[in-house]
């Protein structure tokens, strides 16, 4: 907001000395009948498009977004909503669904090599998962009520009608506008609960040479997160600001913001979003049908002790230290 | 068939505000509504000139096109309509609009902007409401297109600054008083509405 004040104080700093430099030399002329031409100083719209975005002047209401007269960027961001993001929307999204369909073609379900062991040991703890899914469950609920301002009324206008497509995304309107609060309280859970366990260590380097875990004869090792997890966790923490914070300036119209800051918010909010999902179509792809027994961290909480070995295996290394640890004192009470 | 255009001819603008006040009172709008509005370049400047804006009806109108359930629509005389029952206030067609044009009768926190509202070119509505009937007046304002009768801003100008017609009727009226004395601050507006400027 800071930012934003500064530049529009520059901006009408520029506007006074451009007045300034342009209104004595032009104002002396004549016209063609020898009589003080009365447009010699008025500035036309060519030319104060040329030197500004969008021709602005005083306005006699209290609305000051109304004293913006003609802003030409209009017809740029309808090109943005209806081309740009329209046709990029959808190849980054169908584009994803293919890649991932190619990698299940290619590498199939990745089984648990040695088999289920039959023990479990605890991934996630209840509170973990809660976090986990208030934030899922409010980004399908805001994708798909999001898709639908800019998809819908291809895909499904033509399906249910003008009158129930309009009732439709009314509703939606309104729960996009009111997940969003339940979205940010998960995301804030998320960053905070597994920030530790996301910072980068040397381990990952490993698991990037043995190739990710997706290399059948190749073992990568990890900690409690590998470096697949730790970018799906840092790359949405920062979507998620950037869609929040923009989706939040979309909330509140005009409060400190103009035309060209609200156009600005919707393409950030747009681009960050589908981009966003098709990350998170890629995180449900490894963590349910990609992957045998990596679902169930996050459903059940217990992972199968050879899943473990196989894709965190300094983790659980760390976790039966852990487990011993709290076993021998109690051990050594009873001897005593 | 005739394309409806507006043009204020900005040297012949006082900032009398009647084209405001007309619109409001012939089209009954709600407090915070401007269908219209009237504002001043360079204010109190050498080069002062003021211009009187509302919906251009544009050519390939942007709020068309971002209309997420495609509720406003060009007539076949080039007037751009919509229909409030369709409408879900999403505020698109005021981000898309180069001329401030969409109003909205709510403040618009949380998306609760209610029904968008902008000017018909004194048309009517766009919706399925009987021309002329009640019904539309209510929501919509006047139906005086119906009744072949042109916008009231423009019909009530007392300097004839603004007007509306079809395009090229009220452009050769623009070139006709430039060439006759002389100046002219152009068609504001027109080259981002229309893709044409008025050449004299």
């Amino acid at each position: 907001m800071m930012l934003l004040a500064r530049i529009r104080l520059v901006i009408f700093a520029m506007v006074l000395l451009g007045i300034a430099a342009s209104g004595p030399a032009s104002a002396q002329k004549l016209g063609p009948d020898g009589a003080p031409n009365p447009t010699a100083s008025v500035a036309s719209e060519r030319d104060l498009l040329k030197q500004f975005p969008r021709v602005e002047g005083r306005i006699d209401i209290p609305d000051t977004k109304a004293g913006v007269l003609i802003h030409p960027a209009g017809r740029t961001w309808d090109y943005f909503h209806e081309v740009l993001l329209r046709w990029g929307g959808a190849i980054v999204i169908l584009g994803t669904i293919a890649l991932l369909a190619l990698a299940y073609m290619m590498l199939g379900r990745i089984r648990i090599a040695a088999g289920r062991s039959g023990r479990k040991i605890l991934r996630f703890r209840d509170f973990e998962r809660f976090s986990h899914w208030l934030t899922a469950a409010s980004f399908v609920i805001l994708g798909l009520t999001g898709l639908n301002i800019t998809f819908g009324k291809i895909l499904l206008l033509p399906v249910i009608g003008p009158d129930a497509f309009s009732g439709v995304s009314q509703a939606a309107k309104y729960v996009h506008n009111f997940t969003s609060f339940s979205f940010v309280a998960g995301l804030v859970l998320i960053a905070v609960i597994f920030f530790r366990d996301n910072l980068l260590e040397r381990v990952d380097i490993d698991w990037l040479k043995q190739g990710g875990g997706f290399i059948k004869n190749k073992h990568a090792p990890a900690g409690r997160f590998n470096l697949g997890e730790k970018l799906v966790y840092w790359f949405s923490l920062g979507a998620g600001v950037a869609v929040s914070v923009s989706g939040f300036l979309l909330l509140f119209p005009f409060y400190g913001t103009d035309i060209s800051d609200m156009e600005l918010a919707q393409v950030v909010h747009a681009v960050i979003a589908l981009l966003f999902i098709a990350l998170i179509l890629g995180h449900i792809y490894i963590g349910t049908l990609g992957m045998e027994g990596a679902f169930e961290a996050m459903g059940t909480g217990e992972v199968d002790l050879n899943w473990a070995k196989e894709h965190h295996d300094r983790w659980l290394a760390e976790q039966l230290a852990n487990q011993n640890r709290q076993e021998e004192p109690s051990a050594g009470e009873v001897v005593r | 068939m005739a394309r409806m255009k507006f043009l204020c001819d900005a040297d012949r603008c006082i900032d009398c505000n009647a084209c405001v006040t007309a619109c409001k009172n012939e089209n009954e709008v709600p407090w915070g509504i401007n269908r219209r509005r009237v504002v001043t370049i360079n204010d109190g400047k050498p080069g002062e000139r003021s211009v009187s804006m509302a919906c251009m009806h544009c050519t390939d109108a942007p709020c068309a096109a971002v209309c997420p359930v495609v509720c406003i629509y060009p007539t076949e005389d080039g007037v751009v309509l919509h229909n409030k029952d369709l409408c879900i206030g999403c505020g698109y067609c005021f981000y898309a609009c180069p001329f401030g044009a969409p109003q909205y009768p709510k403040v618009g926190n949380f998306g609760s902007r209610g029904k968008m509202d902008k000017c018909t070119y004194c048309a009517g509505g766009g919706g399925d409401e009987a021309p002329g009937s009640a019904e539309e007046f209510a929501k919509y304002g006047s139906n005086r297109f119906g009744e072949g009768k042109l916008p009231l801003c423009a019909e009530m100008c007392s300097t004839k600054s603004l007007l509306a017609g079809d395009g090229e009727i009220i452009a050769q009226i623009y070139r006709e008083r430039v060439l006759r004395r002389g100046y002219g601050s152009g068609a504001w507006g027109w080259l981002t509405a229309y893709h044409q400027g008025i050449e004299v």
